[in-house]
C-alpha cells in the first residue's frame, strides 16, 4: 500500500483521466445507445441486425478493438478519442437492449390504454415509455459503466492513459503494490458507480415495481 | 342517420394467417345509447370494440364513427374524442390519480385550472374525493377504485362515446355491484353514446338500451331488455336461463 500512500498526487490525477475516459464514452454510448433502443421498439425487424452488432462488438477483445480503431483518420490521431470511442462501443449492448427490453415489457393493458386514449408516438414515449422503462434502462446503463470503468484500464496500452498505466507499469516492473495503486482505485471507482446507479434504479421503481 | 354515432356496414376482420374474428358485423349505435355486447370468449365483442377506436382495423366493410370512415379519421383525433376503459384498468404505475386523469387535458393543453377543477369533477364523478385520492398512486389503490380511476380518466376530456371491455370484470361481486350502480347514474347524467362488452348477463339487463348478442365472430341479434328476455331464440334463451338460476339461487 505504500506506493499508494507516496504517489497520492499521481493516483488522484490519473483516476480523474481514468473517471474522464469513462464518462465521456459512457454519455456517447448513452447518447447513441437509448435512440438506438427506442428506434428497435418502433422497427422491430432492425432488432436481429442491431443486437447482433452491438453483441459481435463485444465479443471482440477489447486490446483488438483499440488496435483495429487505430488506423482511423482524426481518431486514430489522439489515444484518448480512440479509447473513448471504443469504450463507447463496448457499453453500446447492455444500454441498448435495456432500453429496448424496458420499453417492449410495458404491461399490455397500460400500453393499449395509453394507445387508445390518443397519444402520439411522441407522448407515448415521453409521458409513458420512458418513464416506465427508465429503471431497466438505469440497470444496463449500470452494467455498462462497471464494464467500462474494467476496460478502460486496458486504454493505457495504447497510450491513453487512466489507471491502467499503474497497472501496465506495475506488471513491467513486477511490483504488486504498483498494480494495486492502479487497481484498488478502478475497483472502487466500478463499487461507487453501481451503488450510486442501483440507488436510482430502486428509487425510479418505487411506483412501478 | 345523423344520430347514429357508430355504425358497423357488413364489417369483418381477419387475422394475417385467414382466420376470421369477426364477419359481415351491421349494427348501428345511436347517439346517447348503451349498446351491450354480450357473448362467450372468442364471439367478436372485443374486436367490434377495438374497431370504433383503431386498435384493430376493419379487413373487411367499413366502420363510421360520426359519419366518418374510422379509415379516414386522424387515428389521434378519433381516440381524443373515445374514452376507453378496460378490465385491467391500465392505469399509468407511475402517474399518480390527478397525473392519470389529467394526462389527456394537459396534452390538449388545458389551462391547469381547468385541468385541476376537471379532474376534481370527474373524480367526485366516480365516487372519489379530489382531496383523499388525488394524490395517491395506482398502487395504494384498491382493485374498484382503480376502475372507478380509469373510468375518471375515460371521461376527463369529456369525449361523447365511450367504450367499455368488461370494466368491472376483475371486481368482487360487491364492488361490481356498487361501481354498476354508479355508472348508470352517471350515464342517465352525461348521455354519452356507451358500447359496453360484458359476460354477465345481469349487468347488460341492468345498464343497456340494447343488448347485442355475439357469437362466432357475428352478431346474433339485437334486444331491448324486455325482448332479450322474452325472446324464444335458442341462444338468447341459453343466457336467459343462467340469468334465471342464478336469480333463483340467490333468493
Amino acid at each position: 500500500m505504500n506506493f499508494l500512500f507516496t504517489h497520492l498526487r499521481e493516483v488522484a490525477t490519473l483516476t480523474a483521466e481514468h473517471l474522464w475516459l469513462v464518462g465521456i464514452s459512457m454519455l456517447l454510448a448513452i447518447a447513441a445507445g437509448v435512440p438506438l433502443g427506442i428506434l428497435l421498439t418502433r422497427r422491430p425487424r432492425w432488432k436481429a441486425l442491431i443486437l447482433g452488432s452491438t453483441n459481435v462488438i463485444q465479443t471482440i477483445p477489447s486490446l483488438a478493438l483499440f488496435g483495429l480503431l487505430l488506423p482511423l483518420p482524426w481518431l486514430g490521431a489522439r489515444a484518448d478519442r480512440l479509447a473513448i470511442l471504443a469504450l463507447a462501443l463496448y457499453a453500446l449492448l447492455p444500454i441498448v437492449r435495456n432500453t429496448y427490453v424496458g420499453i417492449a415489457g410495458i404491461s399490455a393493458p397500460v400500453r393499449e390504454a395509453a394507445e387508445a386514449m390518443g397519444l402520439t408516438s411522441g407522448q407515448l414515449l415521453w409521458h409513458v415509455e420512458l418513464p416506465l422503462a427508465l429503471p431497466v434502462m438505469l440497470a444496463g446503463i449500470r452494467v455498462a459503466a462497471v464494464i467500462t470503468i474494467g476496460v478502460a484500464t486496458i486504454a493505457a496500452a495504447i497510450g491513453a492513459g487512466g489507471l491502467g498505466e499503474l497497472i501496465f507499469r506495475g506488471i513491467a516492473m513486477v511490483d504488486n503494490q504498483v498494480i494495486l495503486a492502479g487497481a484498488i482505485p478502478a475497483a472502487l471507482m466500478a463499487l461507487a458507480a453501481d451503488l450510486l446507479l442501483s440507488g436510482c434504479e430502486k428509487l425510479l421503481s418505487r411506483h412501478t415495481g | 342517420m345523423a344520430d347514429e354515432t357508430i355504425e358497423f356496414v357488413n364489417a369483418g376482420f381477419s387475422l394475417p394467417n385467414g382466420s376470421s374474428l369477426l364477419s359481415g358485423l351491421n349494427l348501428a349505435v345511436r347517439q346517447g345509447e348503451t349498446m351491450m355486447l354480450v357473448g362467450r370468449s372468442g364471439s367478436g365483442k372485443t374486436t367490434t370494440l377495438k374497431l370504433i377506436n383503431g386498435l384493430v382495423k376493419v379487413t373487411s366493410g367499413s366502420v363510421k364513427v360520426e359519419g366518418s370512415e374510422v379509415a379516414s379519421w386522424d387515428l389521434i383525433k378519433l381516440r381524443r374524442r373515445i374514452g376507453y376503459v378496460i378490465q385491467e384498468a391500465g392505469l399509468f404505475p407511475h402517474y399518480t390519480v390527478f397525473e392519470n386523469v389529467a394526462l389527456v387535458p394537459k396534452i390538449e393543453a388545458w389551462e391547469r385550472a381547468r385541468i385541476a377543477a376537471r379532474a376534481d369533477e370527474v373524480l367526485a364523478l366516480v365516487g372519489l374525493p379530489g382531496a383523499e385520492f388525488a394524490n395517491r398512486y395506482p398502487h395504494e389503490l384498491s382493485g374498484g377504485q382503480r376502475q372507478r380511476v380509469g373510468i375518471a380518466r375515460a371521461l376527463a376530456a369529456d369525449p361523447p362515446i365511450l367504450l367499455m371491455d368488461e370494466p368491472f370484470g376483475a371486481l368482487d361481486p360487491i364492488t361490481r355491484a356498487e361501481v354498476r350502480s354508479e355508472f348508470q347514474r352517471l350515464q342517465q347524467r352525461l348521455g354519452k353514446t356507451v358500447v359496453f362488452v360484458t359476460h354477465d348477463i345481469a349487468e347488460a339487463l341492468l345498464l343497456g338500451t340494447r343488448i347485442g348478442l355475439m357469437e362466432n365472430g357475428s352478431l346474433r341479434g339485437t334486444y331491448t331488455a324486455q325482448e332479450f328476455l322474452a325472446s324464444t331464440d335458442s341462444a338468447t334463451k341459453a343466457y336467459v336461463d343462467v340469468f334465471r338460476a342464478g336469480q333463483v339461487v340467490g333468493e
